[in-house]
């Protein structure tokens, strides 16, 4: 009990029982065992003689990258503008599919649990496949190119805006929609005036948010075949020719940062 | 014109919010629900418009039954009543203009007010109102760019241009100081002479419910336990609705009110009166 009296008649307060303070106390060993027991796991399966030379290795590797092969860059404007293009498009389609989903999905929205259910269905199928997945399994359906590598990328961006969206719209004050529907307004025009307004920032934000994950997630889809920059980064590994993989690199760098900034303006300029 | 007859409302949790209410109202009449909170009064004026479902008991405004009503006449029916609320409810990121305009959304379709486009009328009568309300000033402003008075005006016009025949009002001045809540009060009963509209109006001050109201309505644990003139509210019957509290005790002053162009009399002096009336305990 955490409060006890002294034998002086002192009330005397704790922040727990003895019992629980116990308990946590073994929560923090079995806790701290456990991370002991799988570190030694992974050093007794590690091959130290191969980690032992990691430094030169890596040493060696940064040598080869540089001086980066500036000529190589001529070679990579094109992909490099698929890849914005299948970020951008797959987002734009990704959030239109994601918009009325999210609308069925919250549940102070939707017309029936029923919905609900299958639109979280959604949800949760493009959440738990990456994009990279989502790429291979349509390069095999369309073949290679741009437009699986878009479908991927929208594919996988409903999941993610269609749930946020929809928590969002779960979060709204209930009194303006209650006015709203008070006026004798239908069910699309609530929607209109007393949702909409109350989640277009958060709709906004995540949208840019998604967009600038996917000019990220995009550089990679190449690898498998769906456009973009990956492909040369592919080609050039397995060339070993690491100078090239070094501009790539330094070229994803900079349009992650430029991506990064105008979603934070964007996200600024919203809120 | 409102009758309410046997209407109570269980929740699904078990708790009873409403007993057997029965309860008339005239054109024209400006009615005060007291009562302590949770004692249903936001409850009894939501089942009006069905913002809340009454479990039992008929709802009759002029000739319609209001609990029978579903989809496009529940809709329409809510046309008629205006509704007015404590935190005023407006859509904080769409301006004034839009936020009165949006009390017309039952006479219009969904593409235009998806659009803005609203007949030429509604538009001259929300910048009648907006005028009448003194926000003329703000039309172009977000909602959420105005004080807890303006806010109100605002909600006040968006019900009225639903030219209501009764408005339904939650707690008007719960979030205002004393002053701005006069005003309002004010407001609402100069409309309601203006327009003849019934009102109920729930309201936790007691002395602005006996100044601003033709009759009231004491409610406790969802039954109705007084139903009289402003003048027949008594300490007693406060206790009633209340429960027990030394009602008598001059109150604090709350509200110099020296610029203002309010009657004379401070708020709390027509509850002494009365309470002198009704004999102190």
């Amino acid at each position: 009990m955490p409060v006890s009296t002294t034998p002086q008649g002192q009330p005397v307060w704790r922040r727990r029982t003895t019992r629980a303070q116990w308990l946590q106390y073994l929560a923090w060993l079995a806790g701290v065992s456990l991370f002991l027991l799988c570190w030694k796991m992974i050093s007794d399966n590690t091959m130290w003689v191969f980690v032992e030379d990691a430094g030169r290795q890596g040493a060696d590797l940064i040598s080869r990258m540089t001086p980066p092969e500036w000529g190589y860059a001529n070679v990579l404007w094109k992909p490099m503008w698929d890849t914005i293009n299948i970020a951008t498009l797959g987002t734009a389609l990704g959030i239109m599919m994601a918009f009325p989903v999210a609308f069925l999905a919250a549940r102070n929205t939707t017309p029936h649990p029923l919905i609900r259910s299958a639109a979280l269905v959604i949800i949760v199928s493009s959440r738990s496949i990456n994009s990279l997945i989502w790429a291979m399994l349509l390069v095999t359906i369309l073949g290679p190119g741009v437009l699986a590598g878009i479908i991927a990328i929208a594919l996988r961006s409903i999941g993610f805006v269609g749930k946020l969206l929809y928590e969002a719209i779960e979060e709204i004050h209930p009194t303006p929609v209650e006015a709203i529907s008070a006026t004798g307004a239908s069910r699309l025009q609530v929607m209109n005036y007393g949702v909409l307004p109350q989640v277009m920032p958060a709709f906004a934000g995540i949208s840019v948010y998604r967009w600038d994950i996917n000019i990220r997630e995009s550089t990679v889809l190449g690898l498998v075949g769906a456009g973009g920059i990956g492909l040369q980064l592919n080609a050039s590994i397995n060339s070993l020719a690491w100078d090239q993989v070094s501009v790539i690199f330094i070229m994803i760098f900079a349009t992650v940062l430029v991506s990064e900034w105008i979603s934070a303006r964007v996200r600024h300029a919203i809120i | 014109m409102l009758t309410l007859s046997g209407v109570g409302k269980r929740y699904p949790t078990g708790d009873r919010a409403l007993t057997d209410i029965e309860l008339a109202l005239p054109k024209g009449q400006v009615m005060a629900l007291i009562g302590p909170s949770g004692a249903g009064k936001s409850t009894l004026i939501r089942c009006v418009n069905r913002l809340v479902e009454p479990t039992q008991g008929s709802i009759r405004l002029e000739d319609t039954e209001i609990t029978k009503l579903s989809g496009h006449k529940l809709r329409h029916a809510r046309r008629s009543m205006g509704m007015i609320f404590q935190e005023y409810a407006l859509v904080d990121r769409l301006t004034v203009m839009e936020n009165v305009l949006s009390g017309q959304l039952g006479y219009v379709g969904f593409w235009r007010s998806f659009l803005r486009r609203y007949p030429q009328e509604a538009v001259v009568e929300a910048f009648r109102l907006l005028e009448r309300v003194g926000l003329t000033h703000a039309i172009d402003k977000r909602a959420d760019a105005l004080s807890g008075g303006q806010r109100q005006r605002v909600g006040i016009a968006r019900a009225l241009l639903q030219s209501p025949k009764l408005l339904l009002v939650d707690e008007p001045t719960a979030s205002l100081d004393p002053k701005t809540s006069r005003q309002i009060m004010r407001l609402i009963r100069e409309l309601c002479a203006e327009r003849e509209l019934a009102a109920i109006i729930n309201i936790h001050d007691v002395a602005l419910a006996q100044q601003f109201a033709d009759r009231i309505v004491g409610l406790r644990a969802g039954e109705i336990v007084f139903d009289g003139l402003p003048s027949e509210l008594d300490s007693d019957m406060l206790t009633t609705i209340y429960g027990e509290e030394e009602w008598d005790t001059t109150p604090e002053p709350m509200d110099d009110e020296t610029t203002d162009d309010a009657p004379v009399n401070p708020p709390y002096a027509r509850v002494l009166s009365s309470i002198e009336a009704g004999g102190a305990r």
